[in-house]
């Protein structure tokens, strides 16, 4: 406080005749002039004493509101419901309110936006004898509150369109169901991260190449929003153009590395593709991964397999060392593709792994569909329903 | 139900129930100066509504509360569940007509009602008085928003030192009249913009309208319109200002009910 006084009054004489000076401050000046509205009122409502500023802040004359009105006669009419139902409940119960934002209607039929804090005094038996009210001019903090209202509003409409977006681009991406294949069959599960508000970067697709000749895509882009789903769109149509032209899963995957290289989008992904011919009444599978998980083959009796190498991951480098694999499938044999979202769910410190994939494929049964939507349920189980990653499983059943 | 609706038993276990709703606002804690006066002789049973109060507001379905219909079927979960019969029904403000739409709904089941500070309906229409325009109840809506938004951070809870005075512990304080701004701005709409002047003349049980002298939000003539509608229904006159006696004149609002319902 020393530091704050002038000079002259450093002394610890002039000090005290400062303070005694500010002491000596005209009570009834303190309440009349006050910066804030003073409102004293009876048990019953009827406003008892007013000081200056609210005179001056709500233009009434004294006589018009002493022993004439209650405070909650100022009030809009929807301001008078809430004092009714909350204000005075509150402040019967509590003892104090603070900080109720209300209209006062002036004198001349404005409106001024107050924050009131009011105080019930009781005597010494409990009846209320006086509630005391400080009223504030909140003519700019409601405007503010007005806009935040707004922008608030205007957040939420984004929000949901945004949300609508992601959606309608996910559906591009992620075929709800995959198509028929005729002597096959073929299931899918998909579960995007968080709560689904965004584009995740899992995809996968399923289309035919010739007759008796189908594809079976499963990736991952890095990332996630509207960045990444760019890529998926471009990897998905390069795979599909690919295959046209160059039907061996690596050729086509070595395309889709050139492709994302003269793309500017600084992002890589990784793919598992699949093609399926008929061949003398046999499915052929070749597989071609590229930085990604390669496909469990489910034989019955027999442990489950990876089959397939693992690869380089696409759009990082010039050249790719990608490698066919090839299986002839039997019948009552299953493949299941999947991304790294079933692998590396976690519970805690624990990751799903490949130990709990194995069991779990080795487990479900076909058809295709049971066998996806199982593991899904594995896994979201395994992670407690939250998943901090986009899941896309694809499986295939012979019959 | 029990669990929905905060359901809180007392009293007499043998007694006579007495079902006390709460209003527009606020929760059970309305009743906690009068209620207990009820103890000796009666079953004492008080509740939330759903999104008032400690109720679960989980349970709370816009479109299922979109009338008072639910609020009354909600009533009667709670008589079901806890097998009450020849009820005493107390009901403030919009719980009166909650009230009247239940004992229309399942007449035997409740022995007398007491209405405090009943409206069938707020907004004027025609020559009725309700006391409020639409516009007002806009205006209201408008009021709670505005409040809400200093209420995120929650007002902190000043506690009265004194035990003898009636103010709230500190955890009810933290909630009282505190509620999802959401349910709130429903709840307010499904109140303010019901019209009940229907169903009073199809209630049977004997009825006791509390009237303040001067309530801004049920004024005297109301109160009448509603004596007058119910066939079987007296009025009283309570000598109090404001929606709430129940706080701010619970002895006389406790008499007049003492009156009506003690044998």
């Amino acid at each position: 406080m020393g530091d704050g006084l002038p000079v002259d009054l450093a002394s610890d004489e002039a000090k005290q005749a400062f303070y005694d000076a500010l002491l000596d401050d005209d009570p009834s000046a303190l309440y009349e002039r006050a910066p804030c509205g003073y409102l004293s009122t009876l048990p019953d409502g009827t406003i008892s004493k007013a000081n200056q500023t609210f005179l001056a802040l709500t233009g009434y004359g004294r006589d018009e509101l002493v022993g004439r009105r209650s405070f909650a006669q100022l009030l809009t009419a929807g301001g008078r419901i809430y004092h009714e139902t909350h204000y005075a409940p509150m402040l019967q119960m509590q003892g104090t309110v603070r900080e109720i934002a209300l209209d006062i209607v002036r004198a001349d039929g404005t409106r001024l936006p107050v924050l009131v804090n009011s105080v019930l005094e009781r005597d010494e038996n409990g009846t209320p004898l006086v509630v005391r009210t400080a009223v504030f001019d909140a003519t700019h903090r409601r405007e503010y509150e007005r806009e935040l209202l707004r922008a608030k509003e205007r957040a939420e409409v984004l929000e949901a369109r945004a949300t609508m977006l992601a959606r309608t681009l996910q559906q591009t991406l992620i075929p709800p169901t995959p198509p028929e294949v005729p002597g096959l069959d073929v299931g899918a599960a998909y579960r995007p991260a968080g709560n689904g508000e965004e584009v995740g970067g899992d995809f996968y697709d399923v289309f035919q190449i010739a007759d008796g000749d189908w594809a079976v895509a499963i990736g991952d882009v890095c990332g996630k929003g509207v960045g990444a789903a760019v890529v998926t769109a471009q990897a998905r149509h390069t795979i599909r153009a690919g295959a046209v032209l160059r039907p061996q899963p690596c050729a086509i995957l070595d395309t889709l590395n050139e492709v994302l290289l003269h793309h500017a989008a600084d992002r890589f992904c990784t793919v598992a593709l699949l093609r399926l011919r008929l061949v003398g009444g046999s499915w052929r599978a070749t597989v071609c991964c590229a930085g990604h998980p390669p496909p469990l083959l489910v034989r019955p009796g027999e442990e489950p397999v990876a089959f397939g190498g693992f690869g380089s991951l696409l759009g990082v480098l010039r050249v790719v060392n990608l490698e066919d694999a090839e299986v002839v499938l039997q019948s009552g044999d299953s493949l299941v593709l999947y991304t790294d979202g079933v692998t590396e769910a976690r519970d805690g410190p624990d990751f799903f792994g490949d130990e709990r994939l194995s069991a779990a494929v080795a487990r479900l049964r076909c058809p295709a569909n049971d066998v996806a939507t199982g593991l899904l349920d594995e896994v979201m189980a395994f992670q407690r329903g939250d998943p901090s990653d986009d899941i896309a499983i694809v499986a295939i059943c012979v019959p | 139900m029990v669990e929905r609706n905060n359901v809180v038993v007392s009293g007499a276990p043998g007694g006579q129930p007495m079902l006390f709703a709460h209003g527009y606002g606020c929760d059970q804690n309305m009743w906690r100066l009068v209620a207990p006066t009820f103890e000796d002789e009666f079953k004492v049973v008080l509740f939330d509504h759903v999104g008032a109060g400690h109720s679960d507001a989980t349970a709370y379905d816009p479109a299922r509360y979109s009338s008072l219909a639910a609020y009354a079927d909600d009533v009667l979960d709670i008589c079901r569940e806890l097998d009450l019969r020849d009820v005493v029904f107390v009901g403030h403000s919009v719980s009166a007509m909650i009230g009247v739409l239940a004992a229309v709904e399942e007449p035997d089941r409740f022995a007398k009602l007491v209405l405090v500070g009943p409206s069938p309906r707020y907004i004027d229409d025609g020559t009725y008085q309700g006391g409020f325009a639409e516009a007002d109840i806009d205006e209201l809506l408008v009021s709670l928003e505005s409040n809400y938004l200093g209420w995120s951070s929650a007002m902190a809870p000043v506690i009265m030192g004194n035990a003898d005075r009636p103010e709230l512990g500190e955890e009810l304080t933290a909630s009282f009249c505190r509620a999802d701004p959401d349910i709130a701005r429903r709840f307010a709409e499904v109140t303010f913009r019901s019209d009940n002047r229907a169903d009073l003349a199809r209630v049977t049980a004997p009825t006791l309208v509390l009237q303040c002298t001067d309530d801004a939000i049920a004024p005297i003539s109301v109160g009448e319109y509603v004596r007058d509608a119910i066939p079987d229904a007296d009025m009283v006159l309570l000598e109090a200002t404001g929606h709430c006696p129940n706080l701010s004149a619970p002895e006389q609002t406790a008499d007049a009910i003492a009156a009506f319902v003690r044998g």
